[in-house]
């Protein structure tokens, strides 16, 4: 392992040094910087690969890696190198950022073909890959949070791309500004967290921190715990600061299917897993963030179910498989391998899932309403298969890959912890009705997209599968779907590797017997398939949405998230900001006025005595030297009298 | 020699003057008024130089009449400047330093 | 041992002096091709060598012992009452020297044609900035509690003609003088103790000639009552000139109706003298008195962060917006000083510097936006989606607006997270939860950047601003460099913490030794 570590930085500094190139060296790259952006990436995942390949040779125990390239920041006790950590976790992210990525960049080529910003987008893509990179291999929490902003204004630049000249360009700034707002919330609880750390460990390096957090009181432990989990909520997208990522949509296909669905919005996943011995410490810490998971695994199953814009019902999806993470993440050892797994087999189906979104879109002039959709299967026969793929991996149908880690997870729901079956039987329940509403909800989007008897389109419409440069990474990606989790899952292969990190889980027997649950997961999601394939495959679907129940309406408008962040957050603060501004106005500048204000006064008030009359002068100081005399008099007819009385 | 009526006097021609000072309105009578005064200090100068056999008092007395004729010199020169412009010698018709 | 410091505060004076001669030459050589004549090129070539000067300083400098005052000299001034001319630098005085130094130029660059073609009022205009500079070399190095006032106030000379006579807005005398009010009012109480302090210097045995020297009056124990009397003189000033909420009133009006050079300057740098005054003399004066205040100034640091930027997303007006911006981020730098911490003191010390680049930057970037309008408006209305016509200024904006919101990477990202890690492990009581009330200003940060850049470059385009030419040439080497220093600063922090770390450390230790018995105190020193 030690004669690869060197090129560890390079896999930050090849995306780096291609978005420097594309940004500084603007309009006279545009003719081949898509290239160089991909080449960039496409050299980062090779670094990573060979990383990868090196430490697969590698004894199990000697895996984990610390490489510093020297002190980056040191002051007053806080010591932060340029630190890179390599191990089975951060390796799994890295082969997943970079391939994804590479495969993400090559489609974007031919996706953005005739955008004039081209480059510009390219730059902002190694950017982010740059970022991500940096956030996952970082060996402290504070080098991890530069990545963790990075992604975010990388995720931030991407989602407002398309910023001016559209029709929807305001719409567009205003998402990408509400992401990286609700993003920077959370990141308040990073910061706390690192606060927290140095307070009581002195430190905010893993290698520091973490063995020391069995030791820190149970407080500061469920402190620090939830901070991070606010972090984690906030890029994660996780119930309470869920609402940026549908808006988020408003960026390139590509942007969705690789930061808003493969990687970025993961970190938070990634932020718990790394974290778990301070939560491990902290069971009430542990406790929210199940209950987190639960909530927003249906929050967004639900949305996703009334959903009519593909990126949107797929951006719900990512909320809710997220949530799953979560919920894992939030079990301890027995969890962490299934949320990094299930993220990794989510990154692959995700990935082709948005992919294949973006080529519907390309080929039917950037519809992105399902309702305008139907048919397709038999134009792009090739979309069609990958997404099928795809949606039988989320589905979790076997041998797919979403069987193998969501199955996992729920089997891990099911696991009592601390001998409190209410919890397995509560989060287990969820996860298992969760299965069954993503299994209706993607049905439904790959019906109304790729079925249906007749086409819904609007006029002239004639849709064709684009390059292949963009279906081969669907291809890719489609055969991850299928494959990944058979081979990582198969006899336990992936929990095996991430074993050294995340620590071997003590086995305990869920609530129900393994093969119950699978089977009635299995029942669950087959009856949720079938009833979204009656609902639009075998029924029309109408062109315009019915009105629906109200909890359908509820969903459309994502149980109503926006209005009640503006009811309970926006109103107030801008009413205080307005209290604020008037304070400051009538209060603080018109209290300062006053001093000036008295100092005129007075002066108008002696002003009058100035008549401008010659005697009247005169008339003054002959009263001032009577004054002046008479007192000289008294004090000296009063000194006599005193000296008299001694 | 009596002390007290010397002085008594000069008090009692100073105050006149700067009665006439005060109350009068007519520039060249402020004027008689003005040198009323001076030649009431004048009077006491004298007086206390002649009581106390000392010289001083009297070289201040001829200071204070150079002084006054230089005064009158300038003075009625601005009055009779005042007089032309203002076709008045009120002292109330100049009040240009009112504040 | 060249006399670096009264080198670098001579030769801006010089230039002044030749700037305002350069009339003479002009009318004997008669009429130059431009009409404009030798001002401006003379002032920048003035201030270009001030920065090859600066070079040598830095050379000179020892940042082994950083914590010492180098590169200065010391002289008798008036010996009948005492006062010396006295200057040096640590490492943070350095710093902020190098701030004043390195900024002029951009300054004089960014409004090359600002003013108009008059000669006459170009010359005037340049020799101010030139005074100023001068003053502000000076009193970031004054070692001498008298020279440091008298430096304190003849600042407000350049800087109130600067706003009242040279200003862009509408209300811009009115400003000036609100400023000078402000300003002198605080003097005028800082003067009260600067009085007071010599007269109990010289009654507990300092030598009269030298009792305005700060290194002499360190070590000189004032008395409780009187300390902290002093301290509330001294800090109020500092105060109103870092600006701190409530004194804050006159930052706004100066940067709406300044130009933005003129607000790089004074907001930039002139104000830093109020944070660098009340680390560098009221800590190490008044350590007692700065550790009894120590609660009630972090509170008000705090207020301060959220009240500035909270202020700055209600602005209809760019520039008073970057105003407000400033208040908001001297709030972290007070909160990073009172918690006397060596990480969040180092933070804040980095961050004068880095608020300076960021807001600098900022400040004349939205200067270069302003002058684009056909009607110089300042309103932020007045804009609308010109990211697609003039790409180069949007990103520049962007980038400076990324740094004033602390965006890792940048120079600004380090100081702040410094402050924020180093304040909540602060001694004085509620550091923790007043620095955790902090924190949302990194959210509202975001807003004001982003609000702010969203209406201003997103979007249709608005009216008659389809055809803006982008950054020329002169501009973006203005932009340049400040851009550069945050990127670098950003990833390599370590070149600035050389020099900010030991005065750091020093005067973290200086403040907290005070309450621990003397026996203790010298073990402690014993087994360092």
């Amino acid at each position: 392992m030690n004669d690869v570590i060197g090129l560890a930085p390079w896999l930050i500094g090849f995306p780096l040094i291609g978005a420097a190139v594309l940004l500084l060296g603007g309009r006279a790259t545009d003719r081949w910087g898509h290239w160089l952006g991909v080449l960039a990436s496409g050299a980062a995942a090779v670094v990573g690969f060979i990383l990868l390949f090196r430490m697969i040779g590698t004894p199990a125990e000697e895996r984990a890696v610390d490489h510093s390239l020297g002190t980056w920041l040191s002051a007053g006790g806080l010591d932060v190198d340029l630190g890179l950590r390599l191990d089975p976790l951060s390796m799994t992210f890295v082969v997943l950022v970079t391939f994804v990525g590479t495969l993400i960049h090559i489609y974007s080529v031919a996706y953005m073909d005739h955008d004039v910003d081209r480059r510009r987008f390219f730059a902002y893509l190694n950017l982010f890959v740059a970022a991500m990179l940096t956030l996952v291999l970082a060996d402290s929490y504070l080098l991890l949070f530069v990545g963790w902003e990075g992604v975010g204004v990388a995720s931030y630049l991407l989602i407002g791309f398309w910023d001016t000249g559209r029709p929807t360009a305001r719409e567009n700034a205003v998402a990408a500004k509400k992401a990286f707002v609700m993003n920077r919330v959370g990141d308040m609880g990073l910061i706390a967290a690192m606060a927290i750390l140095f307070a009581t460990v002195g430190s905010v390096g893993f290698a520091d921190v973490l063995p020391a957090a069995g030791g820190l009181s149970e407080g500061t432990a469920t402190a620090v715990g939830l901070c991070l989990l606010l972090a984690a909520c906030g890029k994660s997208a996780q119930f309470p600061l869920q609402a940026w990522l549908g808006d988020a949509m408003a960026g390139p296909t590509p942007v969705s299917a690789l930061i808003h669905a493969a990687t970025m919005v993961t970190a938070g996943v990634y932020l718990m897993v790394r974290s778990g011995p301070i939560l491990e410490a902290a069971p009430t810490a542990q406790l929210v963030v199940v209950v987190v998971g639960a909530v927003t695994l249906l929050f967004g199953a639900v949305v996703g179910t009334a959903k009519d814009d593909i990126k949107k019902a797929l951006a719900a999806s990512t909320m809710s498989q997220i949530g799953y993470m979560m919920l894992a993440a939030g079990l301890g050892p027995a969890g962490y391998a299934f949320a990094i797994f299930h993220l990794l087999t989510h990154g692959f189906f995700k990935a082709g899932l948005f992919l294949g979104a973006g080529a519907v879109m390309h080929a039917m002039g950037d519809q992105t309403d399902m309702r305008r959709f139907g048919g397709l299967s038999r134009f792009l026969p090739i979309t069609w298969i990958t997404m099928g793929l795809g949606w039988l991996a989320i589905l979790g149908i076997p041998p797919f890959s979403g069987y193998w880690s969501k199955d996992g997870i729920i089997e891990a729901a099911f696991i009592p912890v601390d001998g409190q079956p209410w919890r397995a039987w509560v989060f287990g329940t969820v996860a298992v009705v969760g299965a069954a509403i993503t299994a209706f909800y993607m049905t439904r989007l790959f019906f109304m997209t790729f079925g249906g008897r007749r086409p819904r389109w609007t006029e002239n419409q004639h849709p064709h599968e684009g390059s292949p440069l963009m279906w081969w990474p669907l291809v890719f990606l489609g055969v991850g779907s299928a494959g990944l989790g058979l081979v990582l899952g198969i006899g336990g292969t992936f929990t095996t590797w991430l074993e050294p990190v995340v620590g071997h889980a003590e086995h305990h027997e869920p609530v129900l017997p393994v093969p119950v649950i699978i089977g009635a997961t299995l029942v669950l999601v087959l009856l949720g398939a079938a009833l979204a394939f009656r609902m639009y495959a075998v029924q029309l679907v109408p062109e315009e949405a019915p009105r629906g129940s109200f909890l359908t309406r509820a969903a459309r408008r994502d149980l109503y998230q926006d209005a009640a962040n503006e009811t309970l957050v926006v109103l107030p603060a801008h009413g205080i900001a307005r209290l604020v501004q008037v304070g400051d106005r009538d209060v603080v500048d018109r209290g300062w006025g006053v001093l000036p204000l008295a100092v005129s006064w007075f002066g108008a008030m002696f002003r009058k005595v100035q008549t401008g009359y010659v005697r009247s002068y005169a008339a003054g100081m002959a009263g001032g030297v009577l004054v002046i005399a008479l007192v000289a008099w008294l004090v000296v007819r009063l000194g006599a009298g005193l000296g008299g009385a001694q | 020699m009596e002390i007290t009526n010397y002085v008594v006097l000069a008090a009692v021609l100073f105050a006149i003057g700067a009665t006439t000072v005060l109350l009068r309105r007519n520039a060249i009578v402020v004027f008689m008024g003005v040198e009323l005064m001076l030649n009431a200090t004048n009077l006491a100068f004298v007086t206390f130089a002649r009581l106390h056999g000392d010289l001083t008092g009297q070289v201040l007395a001829f200071f204070v009449m150079v002084v006054a004729a230089a005064e009158v010199v300038v003075g009625l020169a601005i009055i009779v400047t005042i007089f032309r412009t203002r076709r008045s010698a009120s002292v109330d018709d100049v009040n240009l330093l009112k504040g | 041992m060249f006399p670096w410091l009264t080198v670098l505060i001579a030769w801006p004076l010089v230039g002044a002096a030749v700037v305002g001669l350069s009339a003479l030459v002009r009318r004997r050589t008669g009429p130059a091709g431009g009409g404009t004549g030798l001002a401006r090129p003379l002032a920048l070539v003035f201030s270009l060598v001030e920065v090859g000067l600066l070079v040598g300083a830095f050379l000179a400098f020892d940042t082994g012992a950083a914590d010492e005052h180098q590169l200065g000299t010391t002289a008798s001034w008036i010996p009948q009452i005492g006062t010396s001319y006295a200057v040096a630098v640590d490492g943070v005085g350095l710093l902020l020297v190098a701030l004043s130094v390195v900024l002029v130029p951009l300054v004089l660059l960014a409004a090359w044609r600002e003013q108009g073609h008059d000669e006459v009022r170009l010359r005037r205009f340049v020799a101010l900035v030139l005074l100023l500079e001068a003053f502000m070399v000076a009193v970031f190095s004054a070692r001498d509690v008298f020279l440091f006032y008298v430096l304190f106030e003849a600042m407000l000379i350049p800087a109130y003609f600067l706003i009242g006579g040279f200003g862009q807005g509408p209300g811009r005398r009115r400003a000036a003088v609100k400023f000078l009010m402000f300003s002198l009012g605080g003097g005028l109480i800082m003067l009260a103790a600067v009085i007071a302090l010599y007269f109990l210097a010289v009654s507990n045995g300092v030598d009269p000639s030298r009792a305005f020297l700060v290194d002499e009056l360190v070590a000189v124990d004032l008395g409780t009552t009187a300390e902290r009397l002093m301290f509330v003189g001294f800090f109020i000033a500092f105060a109103i000139k870092a600006p701190m909420v409530p004194v804050h009133s006159w930052l706004p009006d100066v940067a709406g109706n300044a130009t933005p050079g003129t607000s790089t300057l004074l907001i930039c740098v002139l104000d830093k003298v109020g944070t660098f005054g009340m680390l560098t003399l009221c800590l190490p004066l008044f350590p007692e008195a700065s550790r009894w205040a120590a609660p009630f100034v972090i509170a008000l640091a705090v207020i301060s962060v959220l009240y500035g930027a909270v202020m700055a997303i209600m602005q209809t007006d760019l520039l008073r917006l970057v105003g407000w911006t400033s208040v908001s981020h001297f709030g972290f730098i007070i909160l990073g000083i009172f918690t006397f911490t060596p990480l969040g003191t180092a933070g804040s010390s980095f961050m004068m510097l880095n608020h300076g680049l960021a807001t600098g930057a900022l400040f004349l970037v939205a200067g270069f936006l302003v002058s684009r309008h056909p009607e110089r408006s300042q309103k932020i209305a007045a804009y609308s989606g010109l990211r697609s016509t003039t790409p180069v200024l949007a990103g520049t904006f962007l980038v400076a607006g990324l740094a004033t919101l602390s965006l890792p990477g940048l120079a600004t990202f380090a100081s702040e997270i410094m402050v924020l890690i180093g304040a909540f492990g602060g001694e004085p009581a509620g550091s923790a939860a007043w620095t955790l009330a902090a924190v949302p200003g990194v959210v509202l940060a975001a807003v004001y950047v982003l609000l702010t850049y969203q209406k201003i470059f997103t979007g249709a385009p608005a009216a008659g601003l389809e055809t803006l030419p982008d950054l020329r040439v002169r501009e973006r080497v203005v932009a340049a460099p400040l851009v550069a220093g945050l990127l670098v600063l950003g990833f390599v922090p370590s070149l600035a913490l050389t020099y900010v770390n030991a005065p750091a450390e020093q005067s973290v230790a200086a403040v907290t030794a005070v309450d621990v018995p003397a026996d203790a105190a010298a073990q402690m020193g014993s087994d360092k």
